[in-house]
């Protein structure tokens, strides 16, 4: 019962994350506020989703799977924004930082 | 209670569209893409749930690793591309 209760929460709680991080994936001025707001559903949302169902999955073969899906999304979504702003930057994606602050940005 | 999760999901799957279709920048694009992936191996585990079907957790695995891959792949595809017309792209 208690797990139930847990796992309730901790779904809510995730979705709620997923669904802040998109909603900042939209409304983020430019492009690195933007990657900001996304990755915070890659690492939040997926450890409270995934830990929530493990919940409900109690110790079984799927639990394992599910620690693989976890384990694999925490290793490649930091690494994959990595190389997002690494190729943007390289492009010449200036961050917001270098202009001064008086001029209002598009 | 699955259902509630993968409903919130499936608004950031359409946020992340919508995002796609608006952003600016080729990058932009490929985050929309990121994102979509990434939350479509958490619609799946989930959905693996919803129906009670615990071989889609598979899925779920393969598809985390494969939507990785492709970025990483479309990201080289556009450095390369930026690289050799040497144009920089607006905000």
């Amino acid at each position: 019962m208690l797990l139930d209760i847990l796992s309730w929460i901790l779904l809510c709680l995730g979705g709620g994350f997923v669904l802040v991080g998109g909603i900042g994936a939209l409304r983020m001025p430019n492009f690195y506020t933007r990657m900001h707001a996304a990755s915070l559903t890659d690492s939040t949302g997926s450890i409270l989703i995934v830990v929530g169902v493990m919940c409900q999955a109690g110790l079984s073969l799927a639990t394992i799977k599910l620690l693989t899906i976890l384990i694999f999304l925490l290793l490649t979504g930091p690494t994959a924004t990595y190389a997002l702003a690494n190729a943007a930057l390289l492009s010449g994606m200036k961050p917001q930082a270098d202009t001064d602050e008086g001029r209002s940005s598009s | 209670m699955y259902f509630t999760v993968s409903l919130a999901i499936l608004v950031t799957m359409v946020l992340a569209v919508i995002r796609a279709l608006k952003g600016p920048s080729v990058y932009d694009r490929v985050l929309a893409v990121n994102m979509f992936g990434t939350k479509t191996a958490l619609l799946l585990s989930v959905v693996a749930f919803l129906y009670g079907r615990p071989d889609f957790l598979d899925l779920a695995l393969i598809y985390a690793l494969i939507n990785f891959v492709g970025v990483l792949a479309v990201l080289e595809f556009f450095q390369k591309r930026s690289a050799a017309q040497g144009h920089t792209t607006k905000d």
